[in-house]
């Protein structure tokens, strides 16, 4: 292929990342982070999936089978823990500002400045290999694309490309000097390249199962009748399967403390909850992403029969074989994606411990240097986090031309992995065990260290001639039990299981003795309790240790210094509302502002240095390890006490709530209560007022011509009547619902009563020309009920109906029966009933209730007396609304046989 | 009295409407009446009345409607508005006389209080 087509494939790619780390850091300027988000938070974690995984896994693959996975298996079960231990973690990397994970560790004991260089530098010996891995991985499958292209010219493209790179991550990665700050765009940009890695390496198994084979059945079936292939459907051995449970326990420990792994994890992780999504989406992109790991180690075996083609590079060399341009670009992008995320997070990862804990301390340590902080130390720290990102990727070149070709691709990786599982016991011990102290964590870790290198790296040294063959052969000085690659005897494992089980071993039983027989500082025994008992001190403030005279000025000159004056005043202001200190308190500063002004230095240049710094600007005393305890003590029982007042607290708000409740009810029942008091006296004055007005006018005028005298006696005779009317129904309703109403039970044929009744209103109807006809069956229609009170019901429907028809109108009397209910309907052709109205027509003075417009005439009370009558009678009344063309009005009732129960009941009731 | 006053009595209620228009007449005013809102906006217009004496539920517009639309109107800017209701919250008479009603007068009222409040009213 044209090498030219290919840089310009990288080119593009390279800008493409550019814009989404662009995109994402805009989008987070106008508010809505794309990091803060469950899946991209998981992609990030994919960063796990290096060029290793792309191409090394296939290698490993036609070599060894399935053992490959284990690197997969271990971080699945690690996901299991994400949510407990991940996000305590989290929890106390958020609260102390602790930005890396050899910040973590000094953090942990007691802020301990050689611990953090201690820890950097391992990482850097041990991880710097693995970021050269990564270019080495760019630099052969550039070969595989263009093997016809001189050397020195896809040599110098990887060069291009290591520039870039540190283009990128130095324009996306040294933002803010904060390096507690999220690198939005970075983070970004690792999420895409996880999309785009697995998209690629699927697109490449795809081609190599489907497209070169018949699918997965037809490449099993064939390699099942290979030679060696058909040897690697089993884990062999006894001591395989040992090696393979050693790696899982090694990736384990990798997904979780692997610089990158702990960068992504922990101090790129906006909300803890995301661990949640994290925990299954981060092991199904392993499970995908290495569905065709196995097809194409096979494929490839089976493809190249006779040729020799290095097998890290199948799932590039088969579409290239095949004269698949766009697939090879394609997979080519992917594998490049896999290398370049894990460069740019590790070297952010690695560049942040560099700079925060060997360079600075260094320097501030220099009295020339300390003397002359000013307002640009900023600009100098993002300086020297910028030289060390370029540092380390230069070394990280050098080490790939130099060293690099003498190893395979998996062997540096799980080398890394098991030079970062030493300080597993420091950090899982740390935030569980009150006692690890910092001798137990630092004798540990180099111990740990030293086997590690003695064990994995005197050997690789020896095969690059480097040290004479003999120390392996026969051991230093001719000990043979100091052999590196079998130390005390042990032999039969392979060199990674042998060199983690004896670096392990010494590194966690340094780490348990030296705990247990060294006595603790002031403040190793003060993180330990914040590290441990995270949960209690995220949001509480109680127990400051800090003792001594500090003045304001001082300190705010210190954070300025580092943060800006904007920043710096903002931050502390900010601190002292929320925790209502006075900030003019004669210049003198609470200890409080001063272990708060700590941690946030401390999110600029890690706690060890920020210590150091804090104390130059205050004079401090010493607090004794007993007045700590005293403090943690204390501060212990101030939580419990404010525990214990919280769920006071919470249960009384409850109690309140329910009393507002309950009172809500009551007046709603009260209102209820004068609302109908208002309408029944409201309904009351309306009569009254024209009795009262016609009598004074007889009286005042008694020589009103006798026609007026009549008229006006008349009128006052029918409002009267109106008014016992009204008292009788409000009393009559009173009485239903009060439940004092006797039914007066006969059975009688309500057919009948309908006929009756329908024939008697007749004439009313005629008055208005509207037709009203009831057909109803012959046959007796008997119900058990009250006859007066059924009749009553009756009546206001018919005389309803009729007020509510206009002229040549009509309306029907039906009745039918269905499961031993009666149901009596009557339809008229009205204009029916407002929609909104409909649900309330039953309700007692509906028609004034909070209204001005009158209803048409009527007390408002004979649908609700309806109602009751209904119900005393087990049956249901109900509107069936067609608004513009009428309203049939049903009610039910429970015929003679239904009703036997009702008599009982009645009976008993008398 | 040289000119008798003009006198617009709305209410739904027929015995209270043939109560009051006999007892305005008697009392020297010139009474017409309305059974309704829709009524009493036509009278309105034509007839411009000193004073409305004005029931507030009825069937078709509200008397607050009413009140509304004389007191939005420069043509009955000198026109008072009486109310009459059997509605005897405070809230009701609130409203009515921030509508801008010079009385509110609660159902049952005596003959002569309402004659002497009225007439106060005008002179």
């Amino acid at each position: 292929m044209n090498s030219w087509i290919i840089i310009g494939a990288a080119l593009f790619y390279l800008i493409l990342l550019f814009a989404v780390a662009y995109f994402a850091e805009y989008q987070q300027k106008k508010g809505n982070s794309i990091i803060n988000n469950g899946y991209v938070y998981a992609l990030s974690l994919a960063v796990y999936c290096t060029a290793w995984t792309y191409y090394g896994s296939v290698g490993r693959a036609t070599t060894n089978g399935i053992t490959f996975s284990a690197i997969y298996i271990g971080p699945t079960i690690a996901a299991a823990c994400f949510i407990p231990v991940l996000r305590k973690i989290i929890r106390i990397t958020k609260a102390q500002r602790i930005n890396s994970i050899a910040d973590f560790i000094s953090t942990r004991y007691g802020k301990n400045a050689t611990l953090a260089a201690v820890v950097s530098i391992f990482c850097v010996v041990g991880v710097l290999p693995y970021i050269a891995l990564q270019l080495k991985a760019i630099t052969l499958s550039l070969s595989v694309l263009s093997s016809d292209v001189l050397n020195d010219i896809t040599g110098n493209t990887s060069l291009y490309i290591t520039v870039g790179l540190a283009f990128f991550i130095v324009v996306f990665g040294t933002r803010s000097v904060d390096a507690t700050e999220k690198h939005e765009g970075l983070v970004a940009a690792v999420a895409f390249e996880s999309l785009i890695k697995l998209f690629a390496f699927i697109a490449g198994g795809l081609f190599v199962t489907y497209g070169i084979f018949n699918g997965f059945d037809d490449i099993f079936k064939q390699a099942s009748n290979h030679t060696t292939l058909k040897n690697l459907f089993t884990i062999n051995g006894e001591h395989g399967l040992t090696d393979w449970f050693a790696t899982i326990c090694l990736s384990m420990m990798a997904v979780l403390f692997l610089p990158r792994q702990f960068q992504v994890g922990v101090i790129e992780n906006v909300k803890e909850e995301h661990l949640k999504k994290a925990t299954w989406l981060f092991p199904l992109y392993l499970l995908v992403i290495n569905i065709f790991v196995i097809p194409i180690a096979f494929g490839g075996t089976l493809f190249y029969q006779n040729q020799t083609i290095d097998a890290d590079t199948y799932v590039l060399a088969i579409p290239m074989s095949n004269q698949q341009t766009a697939l090879s670009l394609l997979i080519f992008i992917g594998g490049f994606s896999a290398a370049a995320s894990m460069i740019m997070v590790e070297t952010i990862a690695l560049s942040t411990m560099v700079s925060n804990n060997l360079v600075m301390p260094f320097l501030f340590s220099q009295p020339s240097f300390a003397n002359q902080i000013d307002s640009s130390i900023g600009k100098v720290i993002l300086y020297i986090r910028r030289y060390s990102i370029v540092m380390i990727l230069l070394l990280a070149y050098l080490y790939d031309k130099m060293v690099a070709e003498y190893f395979s691709l998996v062997s540096i990786g799980l080398i890394s992995f098991t030079a970062v599982a030493q300080f597993a016991p420091a950090i899982i011990g740390g935030i569980y065990w009150k006692t690890a102290s910092k001798n137990g964590a630092m004798a540990g870790i180099l111990l740990g260290f030293g086997i590690w290198f003695y064990t994995l790296i005197i050997p690789a040294m020896v095969d690059v001639k480097l040290i004479q063959e003999s120390i392996v052969i026969s051991g230093p000085w001719n000990i043979s039990w100091l052999k590196p690659t079998a130390l005390f005897g042990l032999t039969g494992l392979n060199n990674i299981t042998h060199a983690l089980y004896w670096s392990l071993l010494f590194n966690i039983s340094a780490y348990i003795l030296f705990s247990l027989y060294s006595k603790l500082n002031a403040k190793e025994v003060y993180q330990a309790e914040l590290f441990v008992d995270a949960d209690k001190h995220v949001s509480e403030n109680y127990s400051v240790i800090w003792r001594g005279t500090a003045y304001m000025p001082e300190l705010f000159m210190l954070l300025q210094n580092f943060l800006g004056k904007e920043r710096a005043s903002n931050l502390l202001q900010n601190y002292a509302n929320r925790h209502q200190i006075n900030l003019n308190h004669n210049g003198v500063a609470d200890p409080r502002m001063v272990t708060f002004s700590e941690k946030i230095l401390a999110g600029v240049i890690g706690s060890a240095s920020a210590r150091i710094m804090v104390s130059k600007v205050t004079k401090e005393e010493e607090v004794s390890i007993n007045e700590v305890f005293k403090i943690l003590h204390e501060s212990q029982q101030l939580m419990e006490l404010n525990k214990e007042l919280r769920k006071k607290s919470i249960e009384l708000t409850k109690a309140t709530e329910q009393l507002k409740q309950a009172n809500a009810q009551l007046m709603s029942m009260d209102e209820l209560k004068d609302e109908f008091l208002y309408t029944v006296t409201h309904e009351l004055r309306t009569p009254l007022t024209s009795i009262r007005s016609l009598s004074e006018i007889l009286v005042e005028h008694p020589d009103i011509d006798e026609d007026q005298r009549i008229n006006f006696v008349t009128a006052i005779a029918r409002e009267t009547e109106r008014l016992s009317h009204l008292i009788t129904k409000v009393l009559n309703l009173e009485k239903y619902e009060s439940g004092k109403q006797k039914l007066h039970l006969t059975s009688f044929d309500i057919g009948a009563l309908l006929k009756h009744l329908t024939e008697e209103y007749q004439h009313l109807a005629i008055q208005k020309q509207i037709s009203m006809s009831c057909k109803i069956p012959n046959s007796m229609l008997l119900v058990f009920a009250d006859a007066d009170l059924i009749q009553q019901v009756i009546i206001n429907l018919l005389s309803n109906a009729i007020k509510f028809t206009p002229e040549y109108g009509c309306i029907d009397i039906t009745i039918r029966e269905e499961s031993e209910y009666l149901f009596v309907s009557v339809k008229d052709t009205g204009k029916g009933i407002p929609e909104e109205e409909v649900e309330h027509i039953f309700d007692k003075f509906f028609q004034a209730r909070n209204q001005t417009i009158k209803k048409p005439e009527g007390t408002g009370l004979g649908l609700a007396i309806c109602k009751r009558i209904i119900d005393m009678h087990k049956g249901e009344i109900y509107v069936e609304n067609h608004p513009g063309k009428g309203a049939i009005f049903t009610f039910t009732i429970p015929t003679f046989v239904r009703n036997e129960s009702l008599i009982a009941h009645n009976e008993s009731s008398l | 009295m040289n000119q008798a006053y003009k006198i617009l009595v709305v209410d739904d209620d027929p015995y209270i409407l043939m109560s009051l228009e006999f007892l305005m007449r008697k009392n020297g005013f010139d009474v017409m009446i309305a059974r309704n809102g829709t009524e009493a906006m036509e009278l309105l217009d034509q007839y411009s009345p000193d004073v409305v004496l004005l029931d507030i539920m009825m069937p078709d517009v509200d008397g607050y409607a009413i009140c509304s639309h004389i007191r939005s109107s420069t043509k009955h800017q000198y026109c008072k508005v009486v109310f009459m209701s059997a509605k005897s919250k405070d809230t009701d008479i609130k409203k009515g006389l921030d509508l801008g009603a010079s009385l509110y007068i609660t159902k049952p009222f005596s003959n002569k209080e309402l004659v002497h409040k009225i007439s106060a009213l005008l002179d």
